[in-house]
């Protein structure tokens, strides 16, 4: 199953929830899915049986400069299909919804994400930094964060 | 050090050896060097390579502590994020003295590949720690490793115990005399 007959399929049962196929000069191929949606979107890429995705490989976050993003990397163990999805968040106030209870792997990636990008994950049970010490200022993976000249006392 | 003659020996040949006391101390610390267990990044998989079989460090007395408190010294063996810093800093606190830090690699010696753009990394543990050994390499060699623990015996020969504290405890006495004539 290709990107775009996934894509397709989407459209037929989820409408406007999910918006479009990018294909990149590199990299894969990705379907971009409205961010305020993305808790119906992953549970019917979760259920729908010619779909079946029932493994998050990846969850991880990007900095586009004006907006902020969440990749999906998923796959199905069933049928050997996988899939990119990505929703972009404003940078002023960037919330999601959690996929937590769909796939338990995304715990630990959106607290990393969290972490990194500042990216807030709604109902998410347990939201906090995960690497950085948990009184870390600003988000490290962030294209304008201005790492600190001191922590507790140490020069960086 | 030597021995006294049997003919002349009043406690009748009993093998006694004459010696400075601080070398006979020195002897016993250099040579059985207890280090903590522990370890934060690729290199210490090098130095499980030096604590096996085929390296075998136990051969010059030294002998891995689970607990702070009976360690002799603590190998820095790897990167040391900041957040990791507190933790060893708290460590290296719990050990007893006499202490020795051995640092291992290039990120415990200055940073290594992230002394730049890391905004992580302490750029080497010499910024928290005394530092004692520094072993140079990405990861060093075990080899190299013998090498720093033979260095680290080394300077524990050398140590000078009875006079240092003689000469700790003249210059406290001076400066709270100052203290006192400047009150």
């Amino acid at each position: 199953m290709t990107t775009k007959e996934i894509f397709d399929t989407m459209k037929q049962y989820l409408g406007n929830d999910v918006i479009e196929v990018v294909t990149p000069d590199a990299g894969d191929e990705y379907i971009v899915v409205n961010a305020e949606k993305i808790l119906d979107v992953a549970q019917f890429c979760r259920d729908f049986d010619e779909f079946a995705f029932d493994y998050l490989t990846l969850l991880s976050g990007i900095d586009c400069g004006e907006t902020l993003g969440v990749v999906y990397h998923l796959f199905s163990t069933k049928n050997h299909n996988k899939v990119v999805l990505k929703a972009f968040v404003p940078r002023e106030n960037p919330t999601l919804h959690t996929v937590e209870r769909i796939w338990r792997a995304a715990d630990w990636h959106e607290r990393e994400t969290y972490d990194m990008f500042g990216i807030v994950f709604q109902e998410h049970h347990n939201l906090i930094r995960i690497l950085c010490p948990y009184d870390w200022e600003g988000y490290p993976l962030r294209k304008d964060y201005v790492a600190p000249t001191e922590y507790h006392g140490m020069p960086v | 050090m030597g021995l006294l003659n049997k003919l002349d020996d009043p406690y009748n040949a009993g093998g006694i050896v004459l010696g400075v006391a601080e070398d006979i101390l020195n002897w016993g610390r250099a040579k059985s060097n207890w280090y903590m267990q522990f370890g934060l990044a690729c290199c210490a998989i090098e130095f499980m390579a030096v604590n096996a079989a085929h390296f075998d460090i136990m051969r010059y007395g030294n002998i891995p502590r689970s607990s702070p408190r009976q360690s002799d010294y603590i190998i820095i063996s790897g990167t040391v994020t900041l957040k990791m810093a507190e933790r060893i800093k708290i460590l290296y606190e719990q050990m007893a003295e006499p202490r020795y830090v051995v640092s291992m690699g290039s990120c415990a010696n200055s940073g290594g590949p992230y002394w730049k753009d890391g905004y992580h990394v302490l750029k080497g543990i010499d910024k928290i720690l005394p530092v004692d050994v520094y072993i140079p390499g990405c990861p060093p060699r075990p080899e190299a490793f013998e090498e720093g623990i033979i260095k680290l015996q080394e300077k524990i020969q050398m140590q000078e115990i009875f006079k240092k504290r003689a000469k700790i405890a003249r210059e406290d006495a001076e400066k709270n005399q100052s203290n006192i004539l400047t009150v």
